[in-house]
C-alpha cells in the first residue's frame, strides 16, 4: 500500500471539511448561537492542523493509486471524516458522550437517519443544520466532492469513484471522473435547489425547506421535529415523497436526460423495475390500510409517503406505521432490504442487483433444464459479464452474512426480536426508522454503547457496500510494498 | 477537446497515455471487454465495449462531436469504415491506420479524398522512414528531422572513448570550428538541458544540431565517421521489411531478407525483385554466418517479436557490425536493450504517438503558427517541435535577445526557405520561417507561448 498517497489525500479530505464546517458555522452565527459557533470553529481548526500537517510530509507521494489504495482511501475517509464531524456535537455539549456523536454523525454521512436523539427539537439551529447537511455531502459521496471540485487526482481516480459509489457496476457519464463527479454534483446540486423553491411555496419556513431538502436529496432522514414531516401541510408532503423517489434513481438517468437522450433515459430496465416495486407495494398498502384511515386519498399518501420513504432508504415518516397491520409492516420491511437504484443517492441492496439476481436464478433454472445451453444474462440492453454476475451473487450472501451477524450481536440486548432485526436491518441499509421501538416515532437512545459502535460501523459497511471497510480491516492491505 | 479512439491495442493504448497526458477528453472503444477495463482502469478515459462501425456505440461514444476520431484497430477496412462513418456522423476530423501495402500505393490518396480522411497512418512505413534517417548517420542512435530533411537533430551515445567525454560544453565550442548545437542530453532516466559548464559522461546520450555538411565533419572530427552502409541485412519479412527495402533498393543498398515463413518469402520475392530472399531461421547463427553476418554493413531485427529482435541484434554487435536496429514494440522492453548495448531502437508506438500528439496540438493552434512536426523524449519529459510561422505571428521581425524565452525553451534552429540557420541573439523569426523549438518539462501548444 501506498502510505503517503493515502495520507496525502486523507489530508485534503480533513481541509475540505474545515471548509464545509464554515457553512453550520455561519448559520449558527446567523442564529447568534455563539456555542454552537465556538464548536464548529474549534473543529475546523483542528480538521485544517490535522490535514495540513498530513498533507506536508506527504506532498511529494509518489506512485499510482492502485484498486487496493482506493478501497483504502474511501474507508478511511468515510470513518475519519465522521470520527471528526461528531466533534462539533460533543464540543457544544448537545451531545455529550462521544459514541453517541459517532453514532449520529455516521448517521448523517451514510444518509441513514437513525437517531440517538431523544428529543431533537431541542437541539441548536447550527447543529440541526450539520446533521442534516452531513446527508447532503454523504449522499452524493464525500470523494466524488472532493474529486469533482478540489483535488486534482486524475489518474486512475476511478478506483475511488468505484469504491464510493453505490451499485454492481460503475461507469463513467463523461471521460474524465473529474467531471463525471462534477456532472453528478451539478445534478444533484439543480434538483436540491428545485426542492427548496417547492417546499417555501408550500409555506414551509426557510431553515426548515433547506434541512428537509437536504435530508430529501441524500435520502438520509434526519428532521428537525419529533413527528418528522407528519406535522407538515399535504403539499409538502407529497413534494417530499416525489423527490424521495427522483433521489432515488439511478443519477445516469438524468445526465442522459440532460444530454437530451430521452429515449436512452427511457430504455432505463431498472428505473421501471423501481417503479414498479413503488407503485405495487403502494397500492397493496393502500388497500391494506383503507379500513384503518377510512378514506382513500389519506391512505394513499400515507402509503406512498412511507414507501417511497423506506425504499429509497431514507426515513421520513408521516404516520407511524407501527401501528399498521401486520401486511403493510411485512412489505416495508421487504422494501428495506431491496433499497434504491444503483448510482443514486438512496441505499440498501440496490433495485439492478435484485434484477441481476433474478435473471441468475431463470439462468441457473434453464440451465437444469437444458444442461448444454449456452446463457448470457442481459442487463439495460447490454451483456453483462461473467466476473460482474458472480460478484453480485458474492454481494448478495455478504449482505446477508452481514445482516444476519449483526442481528445476533443485536440479539444480546433486552429487545424484541422485532425490535433488533429491523434495528439491524435498517442501519445495515442505510434507511433508520425500524419497527417497534426504532419505529419512525422512537429512536436508538436505548441501545447501549457498544450496540451503538456496532450499528456505527453497520452504518459505513452497509453505505459503502461492505467490501472497502472489510478490505480495511484486512492487514494484508497495510503492508508496505 | 473530445477524442473517440476505435481499437485499443498497443498503438491505440499509447496514443492514449500520449493524449490523456495532455488533457483531452477520450472515449475509447473497443471489442474486448478486458482490455476495455484495463485502459479505463490505468487512464482517466471513459471506456465503451462494442464495435466502432456500430451506430448505438457511436453515438454512446458521442462521436457526432467529437473533434477527432482515430481508428486503430488491426483491421484497416474496419479503420476507413469507422472513419467514413464516424466523418458522417459529424467528427470533425478523422485519423485511420491504413497498412496493408497495397492501399498504399496510388490508391491512397483516392482512400483519403472519398472517405474524407484527415490522416492515414501508416506505422509501418514511418517506421521504415526512420530507420532510413538513421542509416544516413550510421552511428546515430536516432534522427530526428524538420522540414523535409533541411535540420535534423542527430542523437548519439558517447562512448567510453569519445572524444567528447570530460569536456565541457564550452570548451568543445572552442575546439571545433562547425557551428552546432547540443540540445540535450539524456543521461538515465533524466533528461537535461545543458549549458556551457555541462561536463559529458560517458554513457550521454546527446542530441547535436548542425547543419547538414558540418554535421558530417563534426561527427568526424569526434570519431564517428559516417560510412554508408553498401549492404543491409533485415531479419523479418514484415510489413516495415517491405516499405524499408523498396527505400533502401531505391537508394542503390543491396538488401538480404531473412524469414521463416517459406509463404512470405515467396511473397516478398516477387514483389521486391531485387532484394535477396533466405529461407530461414534467423535466430539460428548459423544461418546468420552463412549470409555474411560478419561482412555487414547494417543488422536490422524486425520480426514480430521483441525478444527475438533484442536476441539477434545482440548477436549482431557482438559479431561487430556497424550497425545495428532493432525494432522494439514495448517500452519496457526498450531500456533493457539499451542496457545490453543495442543503441539504435526504433518504436513504432512511439512514432505514431508523437504524430498524433502533434496532429491533435495542430488542431488546437491558434493563428500565427502551425505544429508540424513533434518528437518526445523520454516519455515526453522533453520535447522537440517544428512550428510554420504565419504572416500573423505576433513575435516577427524581433530579434531573439530580445525575446525574452521562458527558462524551459530553447530554440533549436530556424529553417529559411531551404536553409538551415542556427540562430544566434541577432537571428529574427520571419513569416514562412520554421521554427523548431525545444520544451523541457511541460508541453508546448503554441509557438507563441515559448515568450515568457
Amino acid at each position: 500500500m501506498n502510505r503517503k498517497l493515502v495520507f496525502n489525500i486523507l489530508g485534503r479530505l480533513l481541509t475540505a471539511l474545515a471548509g464545509l464546517l464554515c457553512l453550520p458555522a455561519g448559520v449558527s452565527v446567523y442564529y447568534a448561537e455563539w456555542r454552537s459557533v465556538a464548536a464548529f470553529i474549534l473543529t475546523a481548526a483542528l480538521s485544517v492542523v490535522l490535514g495540513v500537517s498530513m498533507q506536508l510530509p506527504t506532498r511529494r507521494h509518489s506512485g499510482v493509486l492502485y484498486a487496493r489504495e482506493g478501497f483504502l482511501i474511501v474507508a478511511l475517509v468515510w470513518v475519519v471524516a465522521s470520527a471528526i464531524g461528531a466533534l462539533p456535537f460533543v464540543v457544544s455539549g448537545e451531545i455529550p458522550s462521544y459514541i453517541d456523536a459517532m453514532f449520529e454523525t455516521v448517521s448523517g454521512f451514510t444518509t441513514t437517519g437513525a437517531s440517538i436523539l431523544p428529543d431533537v427539537e431541542s437541539m441548536s439551529r447550527g447543529m440541526l443544520f450539520w446533521r442534516s447537511f452531513t446527508h447532503w455531502i454523504g449522499g452524493m459521496g464525500v470523494l466524488v466532492f472532493i474529486i469533482a471540485f478540489l483535488s486534482n487526482v486524475s489518474e486512475r481516480s476511478i478506483h475511488i469513484l468505484r469504491a464510493e459509489m453505490p451499485g454492481p457496476v460503475v461507469g463513467k457519464l463523461v471521460p474524465r471522473s473529474k467531471d463525471t463527479s462534477k456532472v453528478l454534483y451539478i445534478i444533484y446540486i439543480a434538483m436540491t435547489l428545485v426542492l427548496i423553491a417547492l417546499l417555501m411555496l408550500g409555506g414551509m419556513p426557510g431553515f426548515d425547506s433547506v434541512v428537509h431538502a437536504f435530508g430529501t436529496a441524500g435520502t438520509g432522514g434526519f428532521g428537525i421535529r419529533a413527528d418528522s414531516i407528519a406535522g407538515y401541510s399535504h403539499y409538502l408532503q407529497w413534494v417530499i415523497s416525489i423527490f424521495m423517489l427522483l433521489f432515488g434513481v439511478n443519477f445516469n438517468v438524468y445526465y442522459l436526460l440532460l444530454i437530451r437522450r430521452v429515449r436512452a433515459a427511457m430504455e432505463s430496465t431498472e428505473m421501471w423495475t423501481f417503479f414498479g416495486i413503488v407503485g405495487i407495494s403502494a397500492a397493496l398498502i393502500t388497500a391494506n390500510i383503507w379500513p384503518q384511515y377510512g378514506s382513500f386519498w389519506e391512505s394513499l399518501r400515507q402509503s406512498v409517503f412511507q414507501v417511497s420513504s423506506i425504499v429509497t432508504t431514507t426515513g421520513y415518516a408521516t404516520a407511524d406505521f407501527n401501528l399498521w397491520p401486520s401486511f403493510s409492516k411485512s412489505i416495508l420491511l421487504i422494501l428495506m432490504f431491496i433499497g434504491a437504484c444503483a448510482g443514486s443517492t438512496g441505499g440498501g441492496l440496490k433495485v439492478s442487483r435484485l434484477v441481476i439476481l433474478f435473471k441468475l436464478i431463470f439462468q441457473e433454472i434453464r440451465r437444469m433444464l437444458h444442461p448444454r445451453a449456452v446463457t448470457t444474462v442481459k442487463f439495460e440492453g447490454k451483456q453483462v459479464e461473467e466476473h460482474t454476475l458472480s460478484s453480485v451473487a458474492t454481494y448478495f450472501a455478504v449482505y446477508m452474512i452481514c445482516i444476519i451477524l449483526i442481528f445476533l450481536l443485536l440479539s444480546l440486548e433486552p429487545f424484541d426480536l422485532e425490535t433488533n432485526f429491523t434495528a439491524a436491518v435498517s442501519c445495515f441499509n442505510n434507511i433508520g426508522p425500524g419497527l417497534a421501538a426504532v419505529g419512525p416515532m422512537g429512536s436508538y437512545a436505548g441501545y447501549s454503547p457498544l450496540s451503538k459502535i456496532l450499528l456505527t460501523l453497520a452504518m459505513l459497511m452497509g453505505r459503502l457496500e461492505i467490501f472497502p471497510m472489510l478490505i480495511a480491516m484486512n492487514p494484508s492491505t497495510w503492508k508496505k510494498r | 477537446m473530445k477524442i473517440v479512439i476505435f481499437g485499443c491495442g498497443k498503438i491505440g493504448t499509447s496514443i492514449i497515455e500520449s493524449l490523456v497526458g495532455e488533457g483531452h477528453d477520450i472515449v475509447v472503444v473497443d471489442k474486448d471487454p478486458g482490455v476495455v477495463e484495463e485502459v479505463s482502469n490505468i487512464y482517466d478515459v471513459m471506456g465503451l465495449c462494442g464495435s466502432g462501425v456500430d451506430s448505438d456505440i457511436m453515438s454512446e461514444a458521442g462521436v457526432a462531436d467529437a473533434e477527432l476520431f482515430i481508428a486503430v484497430t488491426g483491421s484497416d477496412e474496419l479503420n476507413m469504415l469507422g472513419c467514413f462513418l464516424a466523418g458522417k456522423m459529424g467528427a470533425r476530423y478523422t485519423v485511420a491506420r491504413i497498412r496493408n501495402p497495397e492501399y498504399n500505393d496510388e490508391s491512397l490518396g483516392f482512400i483519403k479524398q472519398h472517405l474524407d480522411l484527415s490522416v492515414a497512418l501508416n506505422p509501418e512505413r514511418l517506421v521504415a522512414q526512420e530507420i532510413m534517417n538513421i542509416l544516413h548517420f550510421p552511428t546515430a542512435a536516432k534522427v530526428e528531422s524538420f522540414s523535409g530533411r533541411n535540420l535534423q537533430i542527430v542523437n548519439v551515445f558517447l562512448k567510453d572513448d569519445s572524444l567528447m567525454v570530460g569536456m565541457k560544453l564550452s570548451e568543445l565550442r572552442k575546439k571545433y570550428r562547425e557551428k552546432f548545437l547540443i540540445c540535450n542530453v539524456v543521461r538515465g532516466d533524466e533528461v537535461y538541458v545543458p549549458n556551457g559548464d555541462f561536463i559529458m559522461k560517458p554513457g550521454d546520450r546527446i542530441g547535436i544540431t548542425a547543419a547538414r555538411g558540418d554535421m558530417l565533419k563534426l561527427l568526424r572530427d569526434i570519431g564517428m565517421p559516417q560510412k554508408q552502409p553498401k549492404n543491409v541485412i533485415i531479419l523479418g519479412a514484415s510489413r516495415i521489411a517491405y516499405y524499408l527495402a523498396k527505400l533502401l533498393i531505391a537508394a542503390g543498398i543491396e538488401v538480404t531478407i531473412i524469414d521463416r515463413d517459406k509463404q512470405r518469402c515467396e511473397e516478398f520475392a516477387l514483389a521486391i525483385p531485387e532484394a535477396v530472399l533466405i529461407h530461414g531461421d534467423g535466430m539460428k547463427q548459423e544461418v546468420l554466418r552463412e549470409e555474411g553476418i560478419a561482412a555487414t554493413d547494417a543488422y536490422i531485427a524486425l520480426t514480430g517479436t521483441d525478444e527475438e529482435n533484442v536476441l539477434s541484434a545482440f548477436y549482431a554487435g557482438s559479431q561487430k557490425v556497424p550497425v545495428v536496429i532493432a525494432k522494439i514494440n514495448r517500452q519496457e522492453m526498450v531500456l533493457t536493450a539499451e542496457k545490453l548495448g543495442i543503441s539504435c531502437i526504433v518504436s513504432p508506438l512511439n512514432i505514431v504517438s508523437d504524430i498524433i500528439s502533434r496532429y491533435a496540438r495542430a488542431l488546437h493552434n491558434s493563428i500565427g503558427s502551425n505544429v508540424e512536426t513533434l518528437y518526445k523524449l523520454m516519455d515526453g519529459k522533453a520535447e522537440i517541435l517544428e512550428f510554420k510561422v504565419f504572416d500573423d505571428f505576433p513575435y516577427c521581425k524581433i530579434p531573439l535577445k530580445e525575446l525574452n524565452l521562458k527558462k524551459s525553451i530553447l530554440l533549436v534552429g530556424i529553417v529559411r526557405g531551404r536553409r538551415p540557420i542556427l540562430p544566434t541573439g541577432e537571428e529574427m523569426i520571419l513569416p514562412g520561417d520554421r521554427v523548431i523549438v525545444q520544451s523541457a518539462g511541460q508541453p508546448l501548444g503554441d509557438l507563441a507561448d515559448i515568450v515568457g
